[in-house]
This record gives structure tokens, C-alpha cells and sequence, in this order.
């Protein structure tokens, strides 16, 4: 049974949920505890997404909210109380693409689906996420792409993760716009997925949790 | 007598514009010259092959769109920065485009923008090659933004042309951030006013403003007559554009360009009432807007890009409260003027089709990206003509084989008894001459009807 706040968050009732917290943290509540409801609630929209009642706007309302949600956390939260994380993802739109809504839909997902998330941004070369790949020790690298130009970029990063001797030791997915099993084929990629939840899906496929 | 304008039925508009679209004429009235009775010939069919496709009838064959914004630059090794700064390097590839192509409907080389006009107003809403993106870029790419801040929704609403002018102009070009500074044009009411409200226009930003203005629009002119130019001369040669105007969706209005993303999907939330009044005063103003286009380009269609009712974008219930009526009343109203909306949905469109069946009958082209088409064709084979469905991925990444192989699927189940246009599933920057020579060349030779 989900905590009022969880059900709150998952319903996207915004103000009685700031309320909620507001009074529980002045009533001198656990903030870890309120944070872990919020991150359960998170957990419920993650799974009416995937269930297909919640859509796009849901993921990002309630993105919105659990962001002031934190906010409020913050001050009270000791440092270094973070949680277990599952392992570690990276995610970019690759080079010559500019378009970050589906990338941050993704790596929104895998962060409240319990993985470390490096994002890169977009834009990124196939330098910097084979650097990435040797400076976290990331498992899985999402490759995000809007436009068909990002095909080849897509093709060019694999191929320098394949120079750079790291393909065994990651799985590739891709994602996004014009991605296809077609396209999949061509880049060299483990797998593409068509929605944030199959990110999530992939990963935990792959990494386990 | 002659039937008045408005006294002619939809139908009757229609046929009116067919008919004007199947026989040009020069801004002066006469007749237009094509390079060969060939040719004339051809452009005529090509008309007569998209009405019937619009009637949901058989053509002589099945009719080939080819969506492209830079894909003439970039497949004749001509860079999208020089042919959005230099006309004659535009003419060139995308001429040679044609001739080497020739598909039966062309998008516009319009599409491919004026680089110098955007740098001119210093333009917020797009990065374009050797500004924000390299030189070498494959075409341009839209910067999102929040344009329009949650506050403005009263002003919209209130007034949607002074919005524009005061609000939304000033925040998209850097260059007449100084607009915002003049009075609303509704203040002039009165004599006595009309020497102080001219104040406004004294003040050297707001006239910096207005030169940049007058410096785009002078760039604008000398470089449209070029377009324009370009466009006479595909005609000529029997080749037809695929749309005469544009307009949108009410929510992709404000998703889009104004609100952003982020921003809209927290209005269904937070301000949804706001969000249907501000698309309610919108709809008449994309309905003007298209069928303005549509009359001064003596070309009936409408083009309409669909982004965000897509499959998952939203659910069933926001589509319906948010998206579909609105979209629905623009459609009928451009119908009701004898216009042919063409909608391009990228993406999936599955869980939308029960949707269409609401719309007139053999009234409107829908060009599908990811969606179902076999389902498409079943559920909606009477009511709208279907297009597109050849996906990008496979174009730039597949052989001429898998190509023909996905096109000779669509002729054979998808254009069966017509109603029926071959095209790629979205706008291309990119492309392989020899799959889209393929996806073409066979379409012409396959799609023959008996």
C-alpha cells in the first residue's frame, strides 16, 4: 500500500502533495522517508506509463513536481544519504543533433527507475562518450537521436567504442525520431527502443533491478 | 450567371480550385507557357492524379510525393548553408533534383529558408548552418523555447494580433526586442492622440527595429521573386507543388512555437481552461491563414504538420478534450472554403484513426509515418485518401531491393482501388540517390493501374 504522499505524487494532485509536504516536514517528519515516498510515487507513474495510462505529459508533470518536492527535501536532507543505485547509464543525443526532449525523457526515467545516470547533453562526439564509458565504468550507453542525420552519427559512436576496445564491455541502445530495427542494424546498437519505458525496460534487462 | 463565391458550396469551391490549379495562369492573367506540350501535359495529369487520390479514386498510377526539406542540397553534394545564402546555388541542385528525379509533387525550395533574413533579425528559433551549428550542418534544427510564458495567456486571448506584434515578435527576434516598446495600435481612437501616439516610433531602438524590418523585408522581396522564379520554372517543366498554403493544429500553435513542450504540457494541468480559450481564439486565424495561401497560390492544398496529438504524446482523453476538436474545426472550416487539407503525421497515428472518421468524406490526405497502414486502410479507406508510410531509415540505410520490396507492398495492399499517394514517411535533410531513385522509378513502372 503506497504512502499518502506516493499517492499524491502518482496522482498528480501538485498542491495538496506540496501541502503534505510542507506540513510533515514542520511536524518534523523523516525527510529521507518523505523522499522515498516521493521516489515510490515515481515509481507508480514509471509503471501507469508503461501500463499505458499515463502518456508524455504525466511523465513530465510529475517530473515537474517532484522537482519542488526536492526542493523543499534539500535543506533537511543530510549529505551522503543517497541510495543504492542499481549501475550506471549513459545517455546523449550524439553529435551534429541539438534535440534534447526525448534524451531527458530517458534519462528522467532510468534516474527515478533507481540507475546513475550520466547525461551528456546533446551534441556529443563519439569521443566523448567513449571518455565517458572509461570514466564512470557505465554498463549501458543510450545513444539519442531526433534527426536522420543522427543514423550516422549513431554508426560513428559505436564504431569508436569498437576502436577504443570498450564494445565488450557495454551494451548500446538507441533511440529516438526515425529509429528503427533498420536503422538498429546499420548503427551497430544492441537494441533500440521506441519510448522511455523501453530504455528502462533494455536497461534492467541488461543490468538487472 | 456564374455562382458568387459565396454562394457555391464546398464542393463547388473545390472543383473551382482544382480547376485553377490545373490551369495556371501568369500574374497578369494569360495563359502560362510550359516548355512542351509534353509538359503541360504532364503537369495536368499530375493535378488530375492528386484529385483523384483526394476522391478516393483510381488515377492513371500511383503518384509520388517526395517530403524533403535539404535532401536536393545535400544529394548533389551542395551544402544547405549555401543554398539558404545564395539562390543560384539553391536553383542549381534543386533544379538538377528535378530533372533527375522527377517525382510528381515537390515541396516548396522556400522550405530551405533565407539565412541572411534570419541573421538580419537575429531569429531565436532556429540554428541554422554557420550559426549555432557548423557550416557544414545538414540542414537546420528548431531551438525549443518557452516563448510564451504562462502569464501571456490573458494577453493572447485578449487580443491575439497585439500579442503577436508586442510580445511574441519581440521574443523571437532579437532584432525587434524594441517592439515592445510601441503602444498598442488600438489606442489610436482619437485625433487629439494621434501626434503623441507617434512618440513611440521616435525612439531610436524602435526605429533600429523598424530598419531591420525594412532590411529583411527588402531581402525577403529580391529573394522570394527568385523562389518564385525557381518554382515557374518546375512548372514548366510539368512539375507540380504539393501545397499551395499551410496552417496547424491549435495546440501545436501553442506547443510548438509558443509554449514549448514543458510549458504545455503543464498548461493541460495547471491551466487548462486558459489553454482551450487562447485555441479557440486561434483556430479562426490558422483557418484565414491557410486559405489565404491556398487562394494567392492558386493551389488548393493545405499542407498541416501534426506533432504533438501522436501516439503517446498524450492520452485519449487529453486528444479529445485538447486536440482533435480543435484540429477538426480548422479542417472543416479549410474544407468548407474548398481547400484539400494535406496532414502529415509523424510518428504513430494508431490510437488516433477512430478519430477521422468523423471528417467529410474523400476531403482530406493524410500522410502516415509510423502507423499502421494496413489497419488505416481498413478503417478509414472510405472516408480519407492515405499517403506516405516509406520510412526514412529505410531510404538512407537499406538497399534498392528492400525498397521496392516495401513500395510493391504499398501499391498492392495500401493503393488497392486507389485513393492511394506514394510518399516517405517524414520531411528528409538527408538521401541515397539510388533508394530514392528506387522508391520512384519503380512506383512509376508498378503503380500503373489497370
Amino acid at each position: 500500500m503506497a504512502g499518502k504522499l506516493a499517492k499524491l505524487l502518482s496522482d498528480l494532485k501538485e498542491p495538496e502533495a506540496l501541502e503534505y509536504v510542507e506540513k510533515a516536514l514542520a511536524k518534523g517528519s523523516d525527510p529521507m522517508g518523505l523522499l522515498g515516498e516521493a521516489k515510490e510515487g515515481m515509481n507508480i507513474v514509471g509503471q501507469r506509463f508503461a501500463s499505458g495510462k499515463y502518456f508524455i505529459p504525466e511523465l513530465v508533470f510529475s517530473g515537474e513536481i517532484l522537482k519542488s518536492i526536492v526542493q523543499m527535501l534539500e535543506p533537511h536532507l543530510k549529505k551522503g544519504e543517497e541510495a543504492e543505485r542499481l549501475g550506471k547509464v549513459i545517455v546523449g543525443t550524439v553529435a551534429g543533433d541539438i534535440h534534447d526532449i526525448g534524451k531527458d525523457l530517458v534519462v528522467f526515467m532510468l534516474d527515478v527507475s533507481g540507475f546513475e545516470v550520466t547525461d551528456l547533453g546533446i551534441d556529443v562526439s563519439a569521443q566523448k562518450f567513449v571518455d565517458a564509458i572509461n570514466n564512470t565504468g557505465s554498463t549501458v550507453v543510450g545513444l539519442s537521436g531526433f534527426l536522420t542525420l543522427a543514423f550516422d552519427s549513431m554508426k560513428e559512436t559505436v564504431d569508436a567504442i569498437v576502436k577504443a576496445g570498450l564494445r565488450d564491455k557495454v551494451k548500446i541502445m538507441i533511440g529516438g525520431g526515425q529509429i528503427d530495427e533498420q536503422v538498429k542494424s546499420y548503427t551497430g546498437a544492441d537494441a533500440y527502443g521506441k519510448d522511455a519505458m523501453e530504455a528502462v525496460t533494455l536497461t534492467k534487462g541488461w543490468i538487472g533491478g | 450567371m456564374e455562382k458568387k463565391w459565396e454562394e457555391m458550396s464546398p464542393g463547388e469551391k473545390r472543383e473551382t480550385r482544382f480547376a485553377t490549379w490545373s490551369s495556371p495562369k501568369l500574374p497578369d492573367g494569360k495563359d502560362f507557357q510550359f516548355q512542351s506540350p509534353e509538359a503541360e501535359v504532364n503537369y495536368k495529369a499530375r493535378v488530375q492524379r492528386f484529385k483523384d487520390v483526394i476522391e478516393l479514386k483510381k488515377p492513371d498510377r500511383v503518384p509520388i510525393l517526395i517530403m524533403s526539406t535539404f535532401m536536393p542540397a545535400n544529394l548533389h553534394g551542395v551544402l544547405p548553408y549555401d543554398v539558404m545564402y545564395d539562390t543560384d546555388k539553391l536553383k542549381t541542385a534543386y533544379t538538377k533534383f528535378m530533372v533527375e528525379y522527377e517525382p510528381d509533387y515537390y515541396i516548396t525550395p522556400a522550405f530551405a529558408g533565407n539565412g541572411k533574413i534570419f541573421e538580419i533579425l537575429d531569429y531565436k528559433l532556429l540554428r541554422w548552418p554557420g550559426h549555432g551549428i557548423p557550416k557544414e550542418a545538414s540542414g537546420y534544427q528548431y531551438v525549443e523555447g518557452e516563448y510564451m510564458k504562462p502569464e501571456d495567456y490573458p494577453a493572447l486571448i485578449d487580443d491575439p494580433s497585439d500579442f503577436w506584434l508586442r510580445t511574441y515578435m519581440p521574443r523571437i527576434f532579437g532584432a525587434l526586442e524594441p517592439l515592445k516598446m510601441i503602444p498598442p495600435f488600438t489606442d489610436h481612437w482619437e485625433p487629439v492622440m494621434a501626434g503623441p501616439n507617434m512618440i513611440p516610433f521616435g525612439i531610436p531602438p524602435v526605429q533600429e527595429a523598424l530598419k531591420a524590418l525594412m532590411e529583411a523585408g527588402n531581402e525577403a522581396m529580391a529573394w522570394i521573386q527568385q523562389i518564385g522564379a525557381i518554382e515557374e520554372s518546375f512548372m514548366s517543366m510539368g512539375f507540380v507543388n504539393a501545397a499551395g498554403g499551410a496552417a496547424k493544429a491549435p495546440f501545436d500553435y501553442l506547443a510548438d512555437t509558443l509554449r514549448g513542450s514543458r510549458g504545455i504540457m503543464m498548461d493541460m494541468y495547471r491551466r487548462p481552461d486558459m489553454l482551450l480559450k487562447a485555441m479557440e481564439r486561434i483556430t479562426p486565424i490558422a483557418i484565414k491563414s491557410g486559405v489565404g495561401g491556398a487562394t494567392i497560390q492558386r493551389n488548393p492544398v493545405i499542407f498541416l504538420p501534426l506533432h504533438r496529438g501522436a501516439d503517446g504524446f498524450m492520452s485519449d482523453e487529453q486528444f479529445r478534450k485538447f486536440y482533435w476538436p480543435q484540429l477538426k474545426a480548422v479542417l472543416v472550416g479549410l474544407i468548407n472554403e474548398g481547400c484539400v487539407p494535406a496532414l502529415f503525421c509523424e510518428g504513430g497515428y494508431n490510437t488516433r484513426l477512430q478519430y477521422l472518421k468523423e471528417l467529410p468524406k474523400a476531403s482530406t490526405l493524410w500522410i502516415f509515418d509510423r502507423t499502421d497502414m494496413v489497419r488505416v486502410k481498413k478503417v478509414l479507406g472510405n472516408t480519407i485518401a492515405i499517403a506516405g508510410n516509406v520510412p526514412a531509415g529505410l531510404l538512407l540505410t537499406g538497399t534498392v531491393d528492400d525498397v521496392k520490396a516495401y513500395c510493391k507492398n504499398l501499391i498492392d495492399v495500401i493503393g488497392k482501388g486507389g485513393g492511394y499517394m506514394m510518399a516517405n514517411g517524414t520531411g528528409m535533410d538527408e538521401g541515397k540517390a539510388d533508394t530514392i531513385h528506387a522508391m520512384i522509378d519503380f512506383t512509376k513502372e508498378y503503380g500503373v493501374y489497370q
